[in-house]
């Protein structure tokens, strides 16, 4: 029994966070909205983590203001606003499609299209060498002559 | 196209694509060693634009004054701000520079960043104090209005108090002669 309770109590135990409990606010909803935008927010220090799984200082810093700013009644998109205002394209997780990004975006369609073009190319090919071809007029003709000759 | 020529370029086709890719990371391998080229480099979303709207105190204790984005203005010449912390190895590493801007004439105005008074003191008091103005962000709210990711990490107002360049990292020698100067150069003109 205390096996299985020890067990239960592994697989249901949430991811950590680098969140410390002192900085939670006390409202969960508002709390789950700061967590939510933090998890789009790159962390500027150590690049491959948000903002919410950061223990750097900055991540620390940057997720109080979301908070604060959550808790002033800002809107997700404003709370991104102020950050990517100040940090741009780099500190969302996620960046927006710019002139900048368009390339970033567009490489999957872009990579698809080639590889369909080369399939396409290859079928074609593949179509010439098959099977044979029939024959023009001028061999046609040259087939008869050889044909009708003694 | 005659099949020969077009077996000829079939093959030459890989080591064309291989020679681009080598090209590619020599140039890489270049940036990396000049400092052009960051991987992990924040770009700055102000380039271009005026300095965030702030107020900060002064480093308590130094004779320097405090400045604030109404410092920035009107300056007529370019200025460098520099965000720096006593706990930081690698403004040490910079400090010389900065010394070396301030003999030049160059305003460095400095920002201490999450530091104690006392701690950035000693530091200055040790290495030499290249700023014309300090102020202290010991919260480091307005280092994030800059978009300040870590220190040191300066930014260059031209005369109109426009942010045209910004360095995260150390300024070395290399940095200097490379981007610097050729910068103050532009903007002082």
């Amino acid at each position: 029994m205390r096996r299985l309770l020890l067990l239960a109590a592994l697989l249901l135990a949430g991811p950590a966070l680098a969140l410390d409990p002192a900085e939670q606010l006390r409202d969960p909803g508002q709390e789950e909205r700061a967590r939510a935008i933090g998890r789009e927010l790159r962390c500027l220090v150590c690049q491959n983590q948000s903002i919410e799984d950061s223990d750097a200082d900055l991540a620390r810093d940057l997720r109080r203001i979301v908070r604060e700013q959550v808790v002033a009644g800002r809107g997700d998109a404003e709370v991104m606003d102020f950050l990517y205002a100040r940090y741009g394209d780099f500190v969302l997780l996620r960046p927006r499609l710019s002139a900048a990004t368009v390339l970033l975006w567009a490489t999957p369609v872009l990579a698809l299209g080639a590889g369909l073009l080369l399939v396409l190319a290859m079928r074609r090919r593949a179509g010439v060498a098959a099977g044979p071809q029939p024959l023009s007029p001028e061999e046609q003709a040259r087939l008869a002559r050889l044909e009708r000759a003694p | 196209m005659n099949p020969v020529w077009r077996k000829r370029a079939l093959l030459g086709l890989p080591l064309l694509a291989a020679g681009g890719a080598g090209l590619g990371f020599l140039a890489m391998l270049r940036g990396l060693s000049t400092g052009n080229y960051n991987p992990h480099g924040v770009p700055s979303a102000l380039l271009g634009k005026a300095p965030p709207e702030f107020t900060l105190p002064a480093l308590a204790g130094s004779p320097q004054p405090a400045f604030g984005s109404a410092e920035l203005r009107g300056l007529g010449r370019p200025v460098l701000v520099n965000f720096f912390a006593s706990w930081c190895v690698p403004c040490i590493i910079e400090h010389p520079q900065l010394m070396a801007l301030q003999r030049a004439g160059v305003p460095v105005f400095g920002v201490a960043y999450k530091d104690k008074a006392a701690d950035a003191l000693a530091f200055l008091a040790r290495r030499g104090n290249p700023f014309q103005a300090l102020a202290a962000d010991e919260p480091g709210r307005v280092a994030i209005d800059w978009g300040v990711y870590g220190v040191p990490e300066s930014y260059l107002l031209d005369r109109q108090g426009i942010i045209r360049w910004r360095w995260a990292g150390p300024i070395t020698e290399d940095t200097m002669s490379a981007e610097l100067q050729p910068l103050l150069r532009r903007y002082s003109a």
